[in-house]
């Protein structure tokens, strides 16, 4: 057992050894340490380099507030976890840590040379620094930065472990399993409502973990708490989460919570969770967070060996290890000196408190007096001395041998959760610190995060709390006390200090951002006056620790220079979240297969089968083209298109929005809503629908059928499908709620086979049972009932490739049988299957738009050639008193044109910028740009359609399509390439 | 740890229709269907191997065994006669899936926002919600069983993600 190490005493077991390494060097712990812990039972106090001046660093505090040790903990290539605070990394047998920000070693960093040019590294030096010359910033200054800043390294290597997540819901949520917690929860489950109890700790207990000298209830404190904790895990009605930090509290009482499940585990179960992310959703919320020391500012405040008066107790009282031999107390409250006597008594040896008060008196002065330790009242402390560890203390004027500083400059309330609440904080000038006023939620802060300190107030005030949460949710309770005895004698306001400033060294404010007074004073003087730009400029609080040492401390000092009361000057932003969140417990299992859902047709399979390759459609796997073998996309997608326009293909259009329409008046629902005449639609027939907003463009458009006088069946673009059901809803709702008529969505109900091509009815004929296929019975356009394939069918006559063609819809289930039945009777007529790309290639031959890609949400029926649609006989529609405005009448407006290139080979890039001549210097004002390209297979040319201004009246001439390197010549047509009389439809 | 769960399943094809009407039509189409609907939001009525589930004040979803498309529609449209409604089928627009035994509600609550508490959420509470990213019908058919309904093409989704959250402890 080393020197550091007491014999007994402390939570930590000292029959269970641990190995461990810390930068390659192996090292011995005790089951129950903190890395924190066992690096300082081994005298190891030098474990990190700071961020930007490579300053050596040890270990500032016992917690999760810790900004200078943060370590690398590594399982194995793809476990490696950066920036965890040593402070809270559970010792277990085999950890690998290492430090971080140094190179080569922790002991020689070539970085420190920061150190020693600090003077050209001012706050904001990179605003003036990396100005000149311009160029420099993307090649250099940027990567070089970037490659300095950031602490850690990310692995690399996937992140192999399992994340899982929980909603849940109680009455009462406490945060923080301190005295003051413990009393809530257990008042608030005695009145019988559900809680739950987290801490971000290993074990409940918070300032009781350090051993409280009291007795609470006639036990001892220790006793008392093993008692209370196995009650409340005992209680049905308590979920108690360990290791478990409240990290952001959102709107309602809705708060995420991070539970570190196998992190202190040496060999975690394979399959076992790693971290679970709890959202609670709490009637009352009791935060009971504690309260954060804070540091004193003096130079050369951060060398190892400089440690907050409290966190050294903790390692004393909880750890079992001294964190030094010698040691000097410097402090502006009486917090601190609890920390001395109990340090005293361990054999650490006491060179002096020099308590910064002028007329530091009363008890704990008489006690550290009585114990033999020299007080300093009024003392000036001038700075330290030492390398990688202290080895001195100046305390006015005079020099103190010491390898440990102990500093208080009291203590903050937690009031991060508070905050992010929406609370309102209030100055409190008594006890120079935040504490919450009023809550904005259902929520109640008890204990020191409200600045009531001590053990007795505390019990009180969270029992109080708990039962107050309790009867706002309804229950009755009564209330219960603690009987707590032998409890040292309450402090002087525990407040904050604020730090005089130094004019010699580095006397840092925040530790981690290695933020000093000076830059703070620079800040000011620049002229910051705001402690929001202050803290921009100067990053102070900015760091991953979000300032928990340093906001207060820069507060202070910021308000002192502008010779403001603190609360002028304001406080920044508390955000979540409270501490690093991991981004595996964010995403949950969304990753990989689960990371979206992947919707797939009744006939993915299939496809999947004939070799397609996919194309993501929002969550759709669509087919895109059917390669045969040695086929590239271009050679398959020409095949398919040529076996449409000669032969027959088959097509899975089964992503294709689809909406019933149902009621007494589902014509005249549609009529108001479409631009079209639905009223004058036949039953049996089909009408080409468009949908506008109410600002005049397009929004959606479709095969609208009306299947019977009161049923409809309306489709939609694939990715409209959910938008236009939206759209219809609140309509149908808000706007006519007189109409009898309701929606439903049937995309998935049916399965949608598309026959396409000259010889389409020749495959469906054989398979068409109480369907009647002549062209005088169904024609283009037109809707029959009846089965296909023994399926129960509707079969639509309609096409989006200007062929014969027909769109089998059956029951999703029966898709693959019809689909099959389909290719069998097709493949004497060379039925080819195709996809979406196919499609895409043909319908543009055809001149037919796609909602989203000819439109941009900024084109109205006429500018994409469908004023044909519009029903002018109609009263009304959505979007009519839109297109009518004169905007939108006047000439110029773009329109959709087809552009056939000179070189027919070219296919031009979709989104290419149109000039009326060519060469024009960038920026040039562009006349249009190209919506649509592809090579067509027909008709043995690139065709491309584009959106133009004032299109239709420059068909036939010639414009200049901007491609890299030049200009490519185009010529203005008609939007339709194919069978511009429509002779092939209807045949 | 979580309780024992039985395995998260797909339940078998079944006929399923989507009835919206007004309070006469219901009753009307309740004598139909040989069960009354419910007229308390999210609530469900089942019996016989039908139940029917309050979706919106307008909405129920019908279900019934699997192959009865025809008959059911033919018996609802007699029994609804010229009120005004509509009624669709959508068998094979969704698909349904068992969440049972004693972890069943915790299982759920890995990705269901909702309370499912015995006092918010009885036996025979039924509504839309999410699960993971798939939107469902969330129905409590018995005390240690849900019955969800969720669109056919999320399917696949919703039991890959209910087997990733039975791991998930």
């Amino acid at each position: 057992m080393s020197a550091f190490r007491t014999a007994s005493g402390g939570r930590v077991d000292r029959a269970r050894r641990l190995r461990f390494t810390f930068d390659g060097r192996a090292w011995e712990g005790l089951a129950g340490d903190t890395l924190a812990s066992a690096l300082l039972a081994n005298g190891v106090h030098l474990v990190g380099r700071s961020f930007k001046y490579h300053r050596p660093r040890g270990i500032l505090t016992a917690g999760a507030e810790e900004p200078n040790a943060l370590v690398t903990v590594r399982r194995d290539a793809a476990r490696e976890t950066p920036n965890l605070k040593a402070t809270q990394v559970e010792l277990y047998d085999g950890l690998v840590a290492e430090s971080q920000n140094r190179w080569p070693s922790l002991g020689f960093d070539v970085g420190r040379v920061n150190d020693l040019l600090s003077p050209l590294f001012p706050a904001g030096f990179y605003y003036k620094t990396f100005m000149w010359p311009r160029s420099a910033w993307a090649r250099l200054y940027e990567p070089v930065i970037r490659r300095a800043a950031g602490l850690g390294r990310a692995p690399e290597a996937p992140d192999p472990d399992r994340y899982a997540q929980r909603h849940a819901h109680c009455d009462v949520l406490v945060v923080g399993a301190g005295p003051a917690g413990i009393a809530a929860a257990r008042a608030a489950a005695d009145a019988g409502a559900c809680v739950i109890l987290c801490d971000e700790q290993s074990e409940p207990g918070g300032a009781l973990l350090d051993g409280a000298p009291a007795q609470i209830d006639g036990l001892a404190a220790g006793d008392w708490l093993a008692r209370a904790v196995a009650a409340l895990a005992a209680d049905p009605k308590v979920r108690m989460l360990a290791r478990t930090t409240a990290f952001g509290y959102f709107p309602h009482n809705h708060l995420g919570l991070v539970e570190r499940c196998t992190d202190h585990i040496a060999a975690p179960a394979a399959d076992s969770v790693r971290e679970r992310l709890w959202q609670v959703r709490a009637r009352e919320v009791v935060l009971a967070a504690g309260a954060i020391e804070q540091p004193l500012v003096f130079p050369g405040n951060d060398r190892p060996g400089v440690m907050l008066a409290g966190a050294a107790r903790s390692y004393l009282k909880r750890y079992g290890v001294r964190a030094g031999t010698r040691a000097v107390l410097v402090t502006a409250t009486d917090a601190a000196y609890q920390a001395a006597l109990d340090l005293h008594a361990a054999g650490v040896a006491i060179a002096a408190i020099a308590d910064l008060r002028p007329a530091a008196a009363g008890v704990w002065v008489e006690a550290a007096r009585r114990a033999g330790i020299e007080v300093l009242a009024g003392a000036a402390i001038g700075g330290t001395r030492g390398g990688r560890r202290v080895s001195g203390v100046t305390i006015s004027g005079r020099t103190i041998a010491c390898d440990l500083v102990l500093m208080s400059g009291g203590y903050a309330p937690s009031v991060h959760l508070f905050s992010q609440s929406r609370g309102r904080l209030t100055w409190s000038d008594s006890m120079r610190c935040f504490v919450p006023s009023q809550s904005a939620e259902r929520e109640r802060s008890a204990g020191a995060c409200r600045g009531v300190y001590g053990l007795a107030a505390a019990l009180a005030d969270g029992a109080a709390a708990g039962l107050a949460a309790a009867r706002a949710c309804g229950f009755t309770g009564i209330e219960r006390g603690y009987a707590v005895a032998g409890e040292s004698a309450t402090h002087q306001a525990p407040g904050a200090t604020p730090p005089a400033v130094a004019d010699r060294g580095k006397a840092f404010v925040d530790f981690q951002n290695d933020v000093t007074i000076r830059d703070l004073v620079l800040a000011a003087q620049e002229g910051f006056r705001s402690i929001e730009h202050v803290k921009r400029y100067t990053t102070v609080g900015m760091a991953t620790d979000q300032g928990k040492t340093s906001n207060l401390n820069a507060l202070g000092l910021v308000a002192a220079r502008l010779g403001k009361p603190v609360p002028d000057v304001g406080h920044t932003t508390f955000r979540m979240p409270y501490t690093p969140v991991t981004f595996g417990a964010l995403a949950g299992a969304a990753r990989g297969e689960l990371f979206d859902p992947v919707r797939t047709t009744p006939m993915h399979e299939v496809a999947v089968a004939r070799g397609a390759v996919f194309e993501d459609v929002g969550q759709w796997k669509r087919a895109r083209y059917f390669p045969r073998a040695g086929e590239d996309m271009h050679a398959a997608v020409a095949r398919e298109c040529l076996a449409v326009r000669n032969a027959c293909g088959v097509f899975d259009a089964s992503t294709l929005g689809k909406i019933a329409v149902v009621g007494p008046d589902a014509a005249e629902f549609l009529n108001r809503l479409y631009v079209n005449d639905f009223a004058g639609l036949g039953v049996g027939r089909c009408r080409y629908g468009v949908l506008l907003r109410e600002d005049g463009f397009v929004y959606d458009d479709g095969v609208i059928a009306r299947l019977a006088a009161d049923r409809f069946h309306v489709t939609t673009t694939t990715g409209g499908a959910a938008r236009v059901l939206a759209m219809m809803e609140d309509y149908r709702q808000t706007e006519w709620p007189g109409l009898a008529v309701w929606l439903t969505s049937t995309t998935e109900q049916w399965a949608v086979i598309a026959v396409q091509g000259p010889l389409a009815r020749r495959v469906i004929e054989p398979l068409a049972a109480g369907i009647d296929l002549a062209p005088s019975a169904l024609p283009h356009m037109a809707v029959a009932h009846g089965r296909i394939a023994g399926a129960p069918a509707m079969l639509f006559r309609v096409s989006f490739t200007g062929e014969l063609g027909y769109e089998i819809n059956v029951p999703a289930a029966r898709g693959v049988a019809v689909w099959e039945a389909v290719c069998a009777a097709g493949r004497a007529h060379g039925i080819t299957p195709y996809g979406t790309e196919t499609m895409h290639v043909l319908r543009a031959e055809k001149g037919y738009i796609i909602v989203g890609q000819e439109t941009d949400g900024t084109a109205v029926p006429d500018d994409v050639g469908l004023a044909w649609a519009i029903g002018r006989k109609k009263p009304d529609f959505v979007g009519k008193r839109s297109i009518e405005r004169a905007g939108i009448r006047r000439a110029g407006r773009k329109q959709l044109v087809g552009l056939r290139t000179r070189d027919p080979k070219i296919v031009l890039e979709e989104g290419a910028q149109l000039a009326d001549r060519p060469g024009i210097p960038a920026p040039m004002k562009p006349v249009g740009h190209v919506t649509s390209s592809y090579a067509s297979a027909v008709l043995g040319h690139s065709i491309a359609l584009a959106m133009i201004a004032g299109g239709r009246a420059r068909i036939g001439q010639t414009l200049f399509v901007r491609v890299p390197g030049g200009d490519v010549e185009a010529k203005v047509t008609i939007p339709v390439f194919y069978d511009p009389e429509g002779a092939r439809l209807h045949a | 740890m979580p309780e024992p769960v039985e395995a998260p399943r797909l339940l078998p094809p079944a006929t399923r229709f989507i009835l919206q009407c007004g309070k006469d039509a219901r009753d009307a189409a309740g004598r139909g269907f040989g069960l009354a609907l419910p007229e308390a939001a999210c609530r469900a009525e089942s019996a016989g191997g039908r139940a029917a589930l309050w979706l919106g004040p307008d909405e129920r979803l019908l279900l019934a065994p699997a192959g009865l498309e025809d008959v059911l529609a033919g018996e609802l449209e007699a029994a609804l006669g010229g009120l005004p409604h509509s009624l669709v089928d959508v068998s094979h627009r969704q698909a349904a899936l068992a969440v049972a035994g004693p972890a069943a509600r915790e299982l759920l609550s890995h990705g269901c926002p909702l309370d499912l508490d015995d006092a918010v959420f009885p036996v025979g509470m039924c509504t839309r919600t999410v699960l993971g990213r798939a939107e469902v019908v969330l129905w409590r058919s018995r005390p240690e069983e849900y019955h969800l309904e969720t669109g056919r093409s999320f399917a696949s989704y919703v039991l890959g993600w209910l087997r990733e959250a039975e791991q998930g402890g």
